[in-house]
């Protein structure tokens, strides 16, 4: 009997010190998959907490706390979901802000013949370019805007048959990496990561062809670690953190620069 | 409601079920009556898209269909096009990933036959092919129905094969599972449920069919 309550009050501590340091759920878009690995990486090592990152489309994020998940702070792709939270009651108004601005890259795979610096986005119309990835404009915030780029250009008419959309702009980049389709309208934050960084070339498409895609972060009102979830997000404000986004390509948030 | 969505699943799933019973056929005759030793490495590649996730068939499809790997280089070389992004991928990808459930209940069948039936059209000289046709296969009619009925079903409802390697273009890829998912993400839930209460009856009245052909509730 009395092991038994040893063994029980040892579990008991155990899991006291196990939790001790705080714990936050981060879900956010998969076009900061590398940005905010490292900025958690850096606020966990600063303030000995911890984060946990999820990763995914906006729009699964956005549905799931409507339902009730229990994400601590909520990174979208977008200004539209976090704003559609705050409207609805689910995530505090005062809480919300646009984090950074994503841009967009023409994106052909290493050993593609066609040079993107010289022909930008005339390469869309090379007869060896069959398919062109990019995410889906229905949902995806940078499908949108590879849509809207291609209409500005006058392109969209003459290659919307090839396009084919990938469910988030990482699977559009994976359609590309893969060298099933020739040619991908990828993020910038996507280009520059370490997984694709050398297994293609990149042109930027001009900003100003395509509205900015604005993003935005919330802490929803059912976070269970308010306090944590504010440290974060003001960490995420801080210069250095600024930096790490910058260097994935996100412009910083407008009016700040 | 999306009908081209949806009359793209139902003909991509009449296809690929009629394609497999060709196939699973002969496939499941052979799991049913061969006396190979290793026998059970085949029955365990038939079977493995059971309890492979969808990502991991998708992913090795992708990989497959791409100008890099032979395979693909192949298929660019013959018809000028990749295997991914079209109809024809779609049912490739479907036959591998279906597979199990048209040759399981086939091979269940045929193994539940009395023997001595066969054996009688041995004795009287009847060769192994008119044997299959005239004996085993309509004393297995049932488990050829489910088969069927099944892979039909399966395919119908298919969703993360063909997201890993569709690319969602509309008449072409975009599958019911698709539009809904598609539906959901943009936030149109009353278009999402009409089409995914439709999805659920059909499923619901062709998995009765199965179950009401196994009971013999109508006799044939």
């Amino acid at each position: 009997m009395k092991t038994w309550r040893i063994g029980a009050l040892l579990w008991l501590i155990s899991i006291l010190a196990w939790s001790a340091p705080g714990e936050i759920t981060v879900a956010a878009a998969s076009d900061l998959t590398f940005a905010l690995t490292e900025i958690a990486h850096r606020f966990e090592q600063k303030t000995g907490n911890h984060v946990k990152l999820a990763f995914g489309s906006s729009g699964n994020f956005f549905a799931q706390i409507q339902n009730g998940a229990s994400f601590d702070v909520f990174f979208s792709a977008d200004v539209e979901y976090p704003r559609k939270l705050t409207v609805g009651g689910l995530a505090a108004a005062p809480t919300l802000w646009v984090y950074g601005t994503g841009r967009i890259v023409l994106w052909a795979p290493a050993g593609s013949s066609l040079d993107l610096k010289k022909m930008g986005m005339r390469a869309l119309l090379d007869p060896s370019v069959q398919e062109i990835a990019i995410a889906n404009p229905a949902h995806a915030p940078y499908g949108r805007a590879a849509v809207a780029a291609l209409q500005s250009s006058r392109l969209y008419e003459q290659v919307r048959d090839k396009l084919v959309l990938g469910e988030n702009i990482s699977q559009a980049a994976q359609f590309v990496e893969s060298g099933n389709a020739q040619l991908g309208i990828l993020a910038l934050s996507l280009a520059l990561a370490p997984t694709l960084k050398d297994k293609g070339t990149y042109w930027e498409i001009p900003t100003d062809s395509y509205p900015p895609i604005e993003q935005a972060a919330v802490i929803p009102t059912a976070a269970p670690n308010q306090a944590l979830a504010r440290a974060f997000l003001d960490y995420v404000r801080t210069p250095e953190a600024q930096a790490i986004l910058r260097q994935y390509g996100f412009q910083p948030p407008p009016g700040k620069r | 409601m999306s009908w081209q969505a949806l009359a793209l699943s139902v003909k991509l799933a009449a296809v690929v079920s009629a394609v497999l019973c060709m196939i699973g056929l002969p496939i499941a005759y052979w799991i049913a009556y061969s006396r190979w030793r290793w026998k059970f490495l085949v029955e365990s590649v038939v079977a493995l898209p059971l309890v492979l996730p969808p990502t991991v068939l998708g992913f090795y499809l992708l990989v497959a269909m791409g100008p890099r790997s032979p395979l693909g280089r192949l298929w660019l070389r013959a018809f000028g096009h990749t295997l991914s992004f079209t109809f024809e991928g779609l049912v490739v990808a479907s036959l591998i990933y279906s597979l199990p459930f048209t040759v399981q209940p086939f091979a269940a069948a045929f193994r539940s036959v009395d023997q001595q039936l066969v054996q009688a059209s041995a004795t009287l000289g009847v060769s192994r092919l008119r044997t299959f046709v005239r004996v085993i296969v309509p004393l297995s009619y049932a488990g050829i129905i489910t088969g069927l009925v099944l892979s039909f079903a399966h395919t119908l409802g298919e969703f993360g094969v063909v997201l890993m390697v569709g690319g969602n273009i509309p008449g072409v890829t975009r599958t019911v599972s698709i539009d809904i998912y598609d539906q959901v993400q943009s936030l149109n839930y009353v278009a999402a449920n009409q089409t995914a209460l439709l999805l659920l009856a059909v499923s619901f009245l062709t998995l009765s069919v199965v179950y009401a052909v196994n009971r013999k509730v109508w006799a044939l």
